[in-house]
């Protein structure tokens, strides 16, 4: 080994303030979620289960987000490619099976929700819908409760480029803005909703719309997960020390098809997902660590067969795991102690 | 026992459950410094401060997404939408999300939110300060929706729903406001949500029905009772969502004949959904057929006085309801 002090210091992430050892968690983070992805996928097309929706290529600017966040006060509302990020914020693949088969004992939602809607108040992942961008002045919500409370929280929500285009989007933000709330509001710009490419969404880039609401909104390469946990951790310091909101945009790109339920080839090219393809950040983030001198091939082999073990042990228990039982299926309309159960 | 305006009721038991719990807050548009455009929340900004009566931004998604997120962060928020004719934005939100959040999330989160709109004509609102939208939020389950005819159950209604684990929509009636005035006590009290209340007794006709037109069905019993000796029997469903089934079968089945009546217009309102239980029921026991006696099926009421006048239910469009359907 070289010399610790020297060496270290010329590393992006220790100047960044991550350990060596976060750093490499982020990448095993990574990975797993790309495996899960996958796997889901996989699941999907053998008629295992119903549906699957992607983030690959994703994963590594989802994960950086969630190391640059602090587990224990923060509140996070992702949206539905976020596979990396609930994983850095400790849901378990075990967990995202339990999802994708609709099992009872699914912590998001009891196998009633479509996977992808994530929730677990335990892990202070705030639960989700399908009309998109209804997170969004939840976000800001939770901003204004931990500023009337006087709490070291902050509020963090993902959102597609898509969504950028609802009012929810732009009201959210506003109210944010006008009482300099906690919150970080996150584009992840993957530049397709479902067919449409940005350019049918809109002519701006959606960054600059924070100039309109008073607060900076800066664009980021979610190629470069290290800048990606820059950004969001200085924009977290912003939050936490009450100087408001920040918007970010993530550069990114949408390799698969929009969903299970999707031909993407009906309307983009096979070069155009290739080309993007080819900027995956998961092998140049491993180059960097094994560079660093903090990875090797013999620890990838066994990272790639411990995955491929939690992936097989959580499918196999989830396959297995009993639905929510029928009686159940139409509890929790109301609060069952306050007489509203019907 | 004081008697005081329904507005003040209003007014009152938000002050007090702000005083009993830290965590209730009001937010919406002008709810801070003016005090509401009608007084709702006035002197709650001066008491509690900026941040407890607090001003939103025009946007009334906003004021109901970001109640939602308070109040899944372990708030207790009032949203207050200006009209509930300006509350249609926010309804993805409050139909989508408050109304599942627990059911979505198999208990594991909730929603504990108040949304107060003021419905109902006759202040020359015109087409969008007038309307009475329940319809819009019946039906959608996860939802409970009040609506107090009388200042008593206005004040304990709001602390229902204010302590309500669940989101409960409050519609207050704007006519009421400085109309209605009756006693309520100093000391602490709850109106149950889910039950109704008999206003009147009597043995020839039944009539039930929500918010305002429960005054004009009050007026024409008094006037029934001594021109023609015909008693009314009068049901204040008080809470619309969930239904006092039991209260209005025994209702019902006290006369045999039933006149419903509401402001809301009469295809897809309440007023069907209580026939229905009726008529599920108690049909065979019945003595006239149902009535529902609403607001037209126009999509709301105009601003000139004349036509305000004649979309409106009043004590004479009453009268010969109830009279007509005693001599049935």
């Amino acid at each position: 080994m070289k010399q610790a002090g020297s060496v270290q210091q010329s590393h992006r992430h220790t100047a960044l303030g991550l350990t060596d050892e976060r750093a490499v968690d982020m990448y095993k983070t990574m990975m797993l979620a790309r495996r899960f992805d996958e796997r889901g996928q996989l699941l999907q097309r053998a008629g295992k289960v119903n549906f699957h929706i992607s983030g690959i290529t994703q994963e590594p600017s989802q994960v950086a987000m969630g190391f640059a966040m602090d587990l224990k006060h923060d509140w996070f509302l992702p949206y539905y490619r976020d596979y990396g990020f609930v994983l850095s914020l400790g849901m378990t693949v075990k967990d995202l099976m339990l999802s994708v088969y609709a099992k009872g004992e699914d912590p998001n939602s009891a196998g009633r929700q479509m996977p992808g809607h994530f929730g677990s108040k335990r892990l202070r992942i705030v639960t989700g819908s399908s009309p998109v961008t209804t997170q969004v002045p939840h976000a800001t919500g939770f901003a204004l409760a931990a500023k009337m409370r006087n709490l070291p929280s902050v509020a963090i929500v993902t959102f597609g480029d898509g969504s950028s285009n609802q009012g929810d989007f732009h009201e959210g933000c506003n109210f944010a803005g006008v009482h300099q709330l906690p919150v970080i509001f996150v584009c992840e710009n993957n530049q397709y909703a479902i067919s449409m490419s940005i350019e049918k969404q809109t002519r701006g880039r959606i960054c600059d719309r924070a100039l309109g609401y008073g607060f900076p909104g800066i664009r980021v390469d979610g190629n470069d997960p290290l800048e990606v946990y820059r950004v969001v951790s200085e924009a977290r310091e912003r939050a936490v020390s009450g100087q408001g909101p920040t918007l970010i945009e993530i550069m990114t790109y949408r390799v698969t098809a929009h969903s299970t339920s999707d031909n993407d080839m009906a309307y983009r090219t096979k070069e155009e997902v290739d080309l993007h393809r080819g900027k995956d950040s998961l092998p140049v983030y491993k180059q960097y660590l094994v560079e660093a001198g903090l990875w090797s091939e013999e620890q990838e082999t066994k990272l790639q067969a411990d995955i491929r073990a939690t992936i097989d042990e959580g499918n196999e228990y989830a396959e297995k795991a009993a639905f929510q039982p029928v009686e159940d299926a139409f509890r929790h309309v109301y609060a069952e102690q306050s007489g509203g159960d019907q | 026992m004081p008697v005081i305006e329904y507005i003040d009721a209003i007014r009152l038991a938000m002050k007090e459950e702000m005083e009993r719990d830290q965590d209730v807050f009001v937010m919406g548009e002008d709810v801070g410094l003016k005090g509401g455009v009608f007084g709702t929340t006035k002197g709650l900004q001066v008491q509690f401060g900026e941040q407890r009566a607090l001003d939103a931004p025009l946007a009334e998604s906003a004021i109901a997404g970001v109640a939602i997120g308070a109040a899944m962060a372990g708030m207790r928020p009032i949203a207050e939408m200006q009209y509930s004719d300006f509350m249609f934005p926010a309804t993805n939100q409050i139909i989508s999300e408050a109304a599942k959040i627990r059911y979505r999330s198999n208990n594991d989160w909730d929603c504990p939110i108040v949304i107060r709109a003021p419905i109902g004509g006759g202040v020359f609102g015109g087409l969008y300060h007038s309307q009475c939208p329940e319809s819009v939020f019946f039906g959608t389950p996860g939802l409970k929706i009040v609506a107090p005819a009388t200042a008593y159950d206005a004040k304990g209604l709001l602390k229902a729903a204010i302590r309500d684990p669940d989101p409960v929509i409050f519609f207050e009636n704007k006519k009421c406001y400085r109309l209605i005035s009756d006693e309520v006590p100093d000391e602490d009290y709850i109106v149950p949500i889910g039950k109704a209340n008999v206003m009147r007794e009597g043995s020839d006709i039944t009539v039930i029905g929500y918010s305002m037109p429960l005054h004009f069905a009050m007026q024409a019993a008094e006037e029934l009772s001594q021109e023609h000796g015909i008693e009314a029997h009068i049901l204040d469903l008080r809470t619309i969502q969930p239904l006092d089934r039991e209260g209005i079968l025994e209702a019902a089945a006290k006369t045999g004949k039933v006149l419903i009546v509401h402001e809301d217009n009469k295809t897809g309102g309440i007023g069907g959904e209580v026939a229905a239980i009726i008529a599920e029921e108690l049909l065979f026991d019945l003595d006239a057929p149902i009535r529902r006696l609403c607001g037209p099926d126009v999509p709301a009421m105009p601003i000139n006085p004349p036509g305000e006048k004649h979309f409106l239910l009043n004590k004479e469009k009453l009268k010969t309801a109830m009279l007509e359907l005693a001599r049935y």
